[in-house]
């Protein structure tokens, strides 16, 4: 891989590149699917290749292919010194990288059990028994229950002198419990939504799930939400469950501080922000209670590594600090417009793809309150947890989301489930109502593996710190 | 002139026959797919990102002793071959018991065309170029563009050991564009199979327009509104009405808003897919290799059908409409070929008889709140205006709206007369016209 690598970078700078980087990568992939008391998918996937990003006359070229042949890498390099010769006619200003990256070294994700080395047979029956405690539930008419299983060799190399090598393992798992009626679908899953919960490290991440425990309890409550009362519409205090923060934070933080959003370079496909650079340490983001953080060093975070795709160190940095907006998410190129140098979230979904500025592991910093603390101290209010539909304006302001399961709060008692629950608002509004977090033992890391960004789109693994969060005068109960 | 750098056919036939007949399961399905594609990105007027890719995928899916397994590969040589296959029958074996999805036997596709030269074999300075044209029309009106340009080639052959063998290949052009100003932005995209359909100046016309006449929008109180939807938007809706309810899974689990046989919608309304409709993107079979046939959805507001894939319809006792995915597939059969039937309205006109409504250009953001009600919750972007007495008269500022897809649809007063084709995201595309709706609720 070394001697392709030293390849790529030799051809581009004799083509005329002023700088050229390349990642050699190579991904394993193994989904099991349970569904209904029957192993309905199993799926091993392998793709390996190489991409090559150079930088002629100040501007980009990229190009990628498969085969890992010395013949190819010659082709590859042409075309992306073609490709950036063809930026540059219709470039705007000359991309500056700002100081040099040198990275060397090598990074392999922390774990206690090798995901590829466990026996299927021990995955497909922590499975079946999580499908059996759901089946056992009458009127749970679907089950499914998952486990994904990535392991990521990759080699980045730049004409800069940077070399690093980094082994990346993933494993993710869950549960989910359908039940319907003539007009209801109800789910529940456990422990998160979007079909698993995932984070980096090994199979003892599974294991701690305990995927069969949590069986029963969730075929109970999506046979109890067909029966539920709606959420009432209203005006309430709302308490969010630490996943549903957890997404909160990614839609209304961790996206508008991406600064190539800000700057325009995703502006006709997922947006752009309403943190522009003027708000940067002037912006009332939250109240005091909210500081977030990205931090690439999380342990089990999905925006945990090594390096990040242009070579520069995983690091933390503040970008919400006791409410104040502090900071971006940046990359080289973005951070050199502020003068800054890049906090390394540069990272690309595969070697055919470019690296953008993505989500590490950003992080709402524990609080001192406890969920028990936040529902006895609320008169009129919903809790509400476990995503169930997200959408939110392209500047990242005007959001609607709804959840799974909800209880009415009153006069500080949990009171009735409730169904089909949402919620509305205006993002430094919403945040500036946080009055509450919970500790560090309510505090923990929740990954989503379904970030989507890019021309070509890209999914990006990351994650999210989260306790359970209070916020006050939010709208309720938006079904129509 | 570039070359389309794929396989040769020839090659890819006798790769996979060669991993059919080295196969030791009972039954053993191969699916290669390869592209070649580009793509040129671009902000406040000048390129930022431009990227080219070369993969295939080659995956294979065996069923071994009542036992099934899939192993993928991205490389299409001998040892690939060799490790694919022996990947998947190793998860086939370490199986106690699984479900098998029935295999096809061979069937005649209708072949379509879809390929064009010029767009396998367009050029990165084509690319910049119709990029330049739009870039410098927005720089001289005083604004900003921003969007995609892309171009790409592919081929898709899929075979078993039953004898099926079908082979296809297609390209496809796609330019999408934001334009911006001080206080607003337009939107306008295009995709075609021959790049050469795409007209640059008819793009930079259309979007800077709306650019021009979005500038400066104030808030309007939410509510209920007559509307009119621009075909970006009724694709939008339709892809999510095929998630959520057009396939036989969907209607067997019980999760569906499809009620057979029923009137669903206002009588205005007709919705079919058609995998083999040259005006849409055609592809002549689906992922296992059964030939698509078109399957009337919604005729006049009735609910009349729904797609079937290899697994539902075996358990209907009926034949797969073409609508499978690759395997392994627990999402059940998916329609990605869609039509809504035009109405005689010219576009324009669609507003003549609304005396206070909101004019649509597109969603964004659209997730489901409520799949059996077929409620969904989005923004409205890039050019939402005010409609008052037959005529636009304002813009305003882009509003939430929580809608059921079907109610909205019952009051569906005109549609227009004209249609647009809208690729998907990530797969197929809808060819559909804009339409006025009686009502369409926006909440904040």
């Amino acid at each position: 891989m070394k001697d392709l690598a030293e390849a790529a970078l030799n051809a581009a700078q004799v083509k005329g590149a002023g700088y050229a980087d390349v990642r050699l990568d190579e991904h394993v992939q193994q989904d099991i699917i349970v569904k209904n008391g029957q192993l309905a998918a199993v799926s091993d996937d392998a793709s390996e290749g190489f991409g090559v990003r150079v930088l002629v006359d100040g501007a980009w070229g990229f190009a990628g292919s498969a085969r890992l042949e010395r013949a190819e890498v010659e082709e590859v390099v042409d075309r992306a010194i073609r490709i950036a010769r063809a930026s540059a006619r219709v470039r705007s200003a000359p991309v500056d990288l700002g100081p040099a990256v040198t990275s060397r070294g090598r990074y392999r994700t922390p774990l206690e059990r090798d995901p590829f080395s466990v026996p299927l047979s021990e995955k497909v029956d922590l499975l079946l028994r999580a499908d059996a405690a759901m089946g056992a539930v009458k009127g749970v008419s679907i089950r499914e229950g998952s486990m994904e299983f990535l392991r990521q060799r990759k080699v980045f190399a730049s004409t800069e002198g940077a070399f690093t090598e980094q082994e990346l393992y993933e494993s993710g798992a869950g549960i989910e419990a359908t039940a319907t009626s003539p007009d209801e679908v109800q789910n529940r899953s456990y422990p998160n939504s979007f079909g698993r919960h995932q984070g980096s490290g090994g199979y003892e991440y599974i294991t701690a799930m305990q995927l069969d425990r949590h069986g029963q309890r969730i075929g109970e409550e999506a046979v109890a939400l067909l029966t539920a009362p709606q959420c009432p519409s209203g005006v309430k205090t709302l308490i969010l469950d630490a996943s549903q923060t957890a997404l909160q934070i990614h839609e209304s933080c961790g996206h508008p501080t991406e600064l190539d959003r800000v700057f325009g370079m995703e502006a006709a496909y997922a947006g752009t922000s309403f943190m522009t650079p003027e708000k940067l340490n002037h912006l009332q983001y939250g109240s005091p209670q909210v500081t977030i953080t990205a931090d690439a060093l999380t342990p089990s975070g999905l925006g945990t590594f090594g390096w990040d795709d242009e070579g520069v160190p995983a690091q933390q940095s503040f970008l919400i600090k006791e409410g104040l907006f502090v900071g971006y998410l940046t990359s080289r190129e973005t951070a050199s417009v502020l003068g800054q140098p890049s906090n390394g979230t540069m990272r690309a979904d595969g070697w055919n793809r470019i690296p953008l500025i993505r989500m590490t592991n950003v992080n709402l910093q524990p609080g001192d309150s406890s969920l028990d603390q936040m529902i006895a101290e609320t008169k009129d209010g919903v809790y509400m947890e476990t995503n169930r539909s997200w959408s939110i304006d392209d500047k990242r302001l005007n959001f609607q989301f709804g959840t799974q399961l909800a209880y009415e709060i009153v006069n500080g008692k949990r009171g009735r489930l409730l169904k089909n629950a949402t919620y509305a608002g205006i993002t430094p509004e919403f945040w500036n109502s946080c009055d509450a977090v919970a500790g560090r033992n309510e505090w923990s890391v929740w990954g989503l593996a379904n970030c989507g960004k890019g021309q070509p789109p890209q999914t990006a693994h990351v994650a999210h710190g989260a306790a359970p969060a209070r916020f006050q005068h939010v709208k309720v109960g938006i079904l129509k | 002139m570039e070359a389309a750098r794929l396989t040769d056919r020839g090659e890819v036939k006798r790769f996979i026959d060669k991993l059919l007949q080295a196969s030791p399961a009972a039954q053993t399905e191969v699916m290669v797919t390869e592209w070649d594609s580009a793509l040129t990105r671009f902000a406040n007027n000048g390129i930022h990102q431009n990227v080219a890719e070369r993969d295939v995928s080659v995956r294979v899916r065996v069923v071994k002793d009542g036992k099934t397994g899939v192993a993928s590969i991205n490389q299409i040589n001998e040892s690939a071959a060799v490790d694919v296959l022996k990947r998947a029958i190793a998860i086939a074996d370490l199986q106690s018991k699984g479900e098998v999805v029935p295999m096809p036997g061979p069937a005649k596709s209708q072949p379509v065309e879809a390929w064009s030269d010029a767009t396998a074999a367009a050029t990165p300075e084509e690319r910049a170029d119709f990029v330049e044209a739009i870039c410098a029309r927005a720089r001289r009106a005083g604004l900003k563009a921003f969007g995609a340009f892309s171009t790409g080639s592919e081929q898709f052959a899929i075979a078993n050991s039953l004898g099926v063998y079908h082979h296809h290949r297609s390209t496809e052009a796609t330019i999408n564009s934001v334009v911006m100003g001080e206080a607003g932005s337009g939107y306008a995209d295009r995709g075609a199979i021959n790049v050469q359909d795409l007209d640059k100046n008819e793009v930079a016309d259309d979007v800077i327009d709306k650019a021009q006449r979005n500038q400066n929008a104030q808030p309007i109180e939410p509510g209920v509104y007559e509307v009119v939807l621009e075909e970006y938007a009724v694709a939008e809706m339709l892809e999510f009405m095929s998630y959520t309810g057009f396939s036989a899974l969907a209607v067997e689990e019980d999760r569906s808003f499809m009620r057979l046989g029923e009137r669903i919608t206002g009588d205005a309304i007709t919705i079919w897919d058609d995998g083999l409709d040259a005006s849409g993107l055609p592809a002549p079979f689906d992922f296992e290799g059964v030939p698509k046939q078109r399957v009337d959805l919604i005729k006049k507001g009735v609910a009349s059908g729904v797609v079937y894939d290899m697994m539902t319809a075996t358990q209907e006792g009926r034949q797969s409409t073409g609508h499978g995915l690759p395997a392994p597939n627990t999402e059940g059969p998916y329609a990605v070929n869609l039509f809504m039937q035009p109405g005689s309205v010219a576009k324009p006109d669609l507003i003549s008889g609304i005396k206070r409504g909101i004019w649509v250009t597109r969603f964004w953001y659209v997730r489901i709140v409520h799949p059996k009600l077929s409620i969904i919750t989005g923004m409205t972007r890039d050019g939402t205006f005010l409609i008052e007495n037959g005529k636009v008269t304002r813009p305003v500022k882009d509003l939430r709206f929580t809608q059921s897809m079907l109610e909205a649809l019952d009051g569906t007063l005109a549609v227009g007369k004209t249609t647009k084709l809208q690729i998907g995201e990530f797969i197929g595309a809808s060819r559909v016209p804009a339409v006025h709706l009686k009502a369409f609720t926006f909440t904040s």
